[in-house]
């Protein structure tokens, strides 16, 4: 089953007629995800890949009867479209857009949880549940079915990861990207408590980075309440203080949030920290 | 972006925030009209973007035109080293004279935001003109925080927390609220992601002024604040950054000499710090970004091969969105625009890979499919070029 999204998971594609939109959409109709309707505005009655387009997310929704939405959108409208869709009603909001003003976000953030909705991202490359649904830009034939639950601030470097659990024949339950900016909806916390629920998952692999304290909260979480193996890499062991290494979120500020010490927290805590994101394979074939 | 201290003041004085009355001087010869209006007594002080000003002789006080004249000499056109300018300096292109200012008082106060509740932070320390990170180790309590719901913006009940803070009965409390409402105003809709006033100090008539400013405005937010790109000014060393920013890559000059290229700002991260966990220091961290731009290829490669310390490349590419073709394809004209004549290592995996590898193939280059394989080859090439062969 994985977590948060599985194969029932119905996705509207806000930001459906674009260039990114319109690619991501076929790409995830192909892996099998249950996409039911888009939206554009001022492009509502047409189709995309065979898709209805819809003004507004709640005509989207009402029409489909969508629980998620994935929004396509760019940076100044996306808060925007976040806030489109909590209002309309969806449960689960995925947020690819990267370059989000940080004040928009405080305030999408802070409104999505006043309604119960659950926000992955900004700036992430989305969530899969291998075998049933991707909701996200991620390559789907490097993933696998199986049982590491994955969860990383990044993109690329999740890829990389995954790619080398498939390859040591270590599927995946549900892999996430939280996104690596530093205002973002679900953390790492949030996905170790689903994870610790979902009797799919028997091993994870976080892949956290320089920046923010996410990664000394999940530590601080694995310590008191996570019974399965945990693996971590953390990038950004050669970053310099006070700089931006590509994501917003990830700067060292006034030697806070270096890789060292989110990695001796999570020594502390009982997970197998590795050197590589190559070793990681190797690390959790171990618990298996 | 960061602003200088004179810009931040004009913005504090568009919202009405009091500030020292001063003047911008940009060259010598304007020098004397500011300091002969000022009284002749006035400070002097450096404008450059880096912190630790105070501590480096780059605040001076004048009691006289000729002590001005002198202060100017000493600072305009010329470097000023602090602790924060990583051994360089920062050249003092203008300076801002003010007048001298009596207090009774000064104290620190921000508004930046907390990542962990997502929130704007207003922060208050008694502790006036020091830097705030040493506050916080030293006297942690003498900080006080208070948090905003950003769905709410600030109330009344905030400044008065922070006001009690201060423990001077009610003089000055009327001062200190327009204060903070406007401070708070400029913050939201100038997309600052720090305003800092420190020293914020109480004038004899219990009233609050900004003797100093600090902001740095968000960049994601640079789009709809046209009139602040205009007037920034990049600090030399980060003349490249700012560069690569505009062409869509995410560039930082690191001291080594092996280059790197990568798609995805994590794994460039992990890129780095695979080349010095096998004993080599990387120049670099370059992050092409995630879409389908030959284009950026080229201009990467001119970026890291205006280094001269560099003296092998590492390109380093997973496909996702970016597809492996177009990486080739961009690799392949920038090498038809230029010649690169230090050794590249090169890894390609991921969306059409088949046909990126094909690519490279036609133009004599081969490249590897695992990441481990790829950095150890790396080593060798590396280590072999040390001792000059190619």
């Amino acid at each position: 089953m994985g977590i948060f999204v599985n194969k029932e998971t119905q996705v509207i594609v806000q930001g459906i007629t674009g260039r990114d939109g319109s690619f991501h959409t076929k790409k995830m109709l192909e892996y099998g995800t249950k996409v039911v309707g888009g939206v554009t505005p001022f492009k509502g009655g047409m189709n995309v890949e065979g898709v209805p387009v819809f003004n507004t997310m709640s005509e989207a929704v009402s029409r489909t009867g969508a629980d998620t939405s994935i929004i396509y959108i760019p940076p100044a409208f996306a808060a925007g479209s976040i806030i489109e869709a909590a209002e309309a009603g969806v449960r689960n909001i995925v947020c690819i857009t990267e370059g989000i003003p940080v004040a928009d976000m405080m305030m999408a953030a802070h409104f999505v949880r006043t309604r119960g909705v659950r926000l992955f991202g900004p700036n992430c490359p989305g969530i899969i549940t291998p075998g049933e649904t991707k909701i996200g830009i991620m390559p789907g034939h490097i993933f696998k079915k199986g049982a590491v639950g994955v969860i990383s601030r990044s993109g690329t470097l999740t890829y990389e990861v995954v790619h080398t659990l498939s390859a040591a024949g270590l599927g995946q339950s549900t892999v996430i990207g939280i996104g690596g900016d530093p205002v973002i909806g679900t953390k790492f916390t949030d996905c170790l408590e689903a994870f610790e629920k979902d009797p799919a998952t028997e091993a994870v692999v976080l892949i956290g980075e320089i920046g923010g304290s996410d990664e000394e909260m999940a530590a601080a979480f694995i310590k008191e309440h996570f019974s399965k193996p945990v693996t971590v890499f953390i990038a950004g062991k050669t970053a310099p203080d006070g700089k931006r290494m590509g994501h917003a979120g990830a700067i060292i500020q006034g030697g806070k949030g270096t890789a060292e010490s989110k990695i001796s927290l999570f020594r502390e805590a009982g997970a197998a920290v590795v050197d590589l994101p190559v070793d990681i394979a190797e690390a959790v074939k171990a618990f298996f | 972006m960061k602003l200088l201290e004179y810009q931040a003041k004009q913005l504090l004085k568009e919202y009405h925030i009091p500030v020292p009355e001063g003047f911008v001087v940009k060259e010598l010869s304007m020098l004397s009209q500011p300091v002969q209006h000022l009284g002749g007594k006035c400070v002097v002080k450096a404008q450059i973007l880096a912190g630790g000003r105070g501590k480096a002789g780059g605040v001076r006080l004048a009691g006289t035109p000729k002590e001005a004249e002198e202060a100017a000499k000493a600072l305009l056109g010329k470097p000023l080293e602090t602790y924060q300018t990583a051994g360089k300096g920062e050249t003092v292109h203008s300076l801002l004279v003010e007048e001298q200012l009596v207090f009774q008082k000064e104290i620190y106060f921000s508004i930046t935001y907390d990542r962990e509740t997502q929130t704007p932070v207003l922060m208050l320390s008694a502790r006036g003109g020091v830097e705030i990170e040493e506050t916080a180790l030293e006297d942690p309590e003498s900080i006080k925080k208070v948090r905003v719901n950003p769905l709410t913006g600030i109330q009344e009940h905030h400044i008065r927390e922070l006001f009690l803070f201060l423990e001077r009965g009610k003089e000055g409390y009327r001062s200190f609220t327009d204060l903070v409402t406007n401070l708070y105003r400029l913050y939201v809709e100038r997309d600052a992601a720090m305003v800092e006033i420190n020293p914020l100090v109480i004038l004899s008539d219990d009233s609050f002024l900004a003797l100093d400013a600090k902001m740095i405005i968000d960049d994601n937010a640079l789009f709809r604040h046209e009139d602040l790109v205009k007037i920034r000014s990049v600090p030399d060393d980060e003349l490249q950054e700012v560069h690569a920013r505009e062409k869509g890559l995410s560039f930082v000059k690191m001291d080594g000499d092996v280059a790197c290229m990568v798609n995805g700002a994590g794994l460039a991260m992990a890129t780095m710090d695979m080349i010095k966990h096998y004993g080599m220091e990387p120049a670099n961290f370059l992050d092409i970004g995630g879409s389908s731009n030959p284009q950026k290829v080229i201009e990467a490669l001119d970026i890291i091969m205006r280094n001269p310390k560099i003296k092998v490349i590492f390109i380093n590419v997973f496909g996702g969105i970016t597809r492996c073709d177009d990486v080739a394809n961009g690799f392949k004209k920038a090498l038809s625009q230029r010649p690169i004549d230090r050794p590249i290592v090169m890894r390609l995996t991921g969306t059409n890979e088949k046909e990126g590898r094909e690519i490279l193939e036609s133009i004599g280059y081969d490249a590897f499919s695992d990441l481990r394989e790829a950095v150890i080859h790396l080593k060798e090439v590396y280590q072999r070029s040390q001792r000059g062969g190619m």
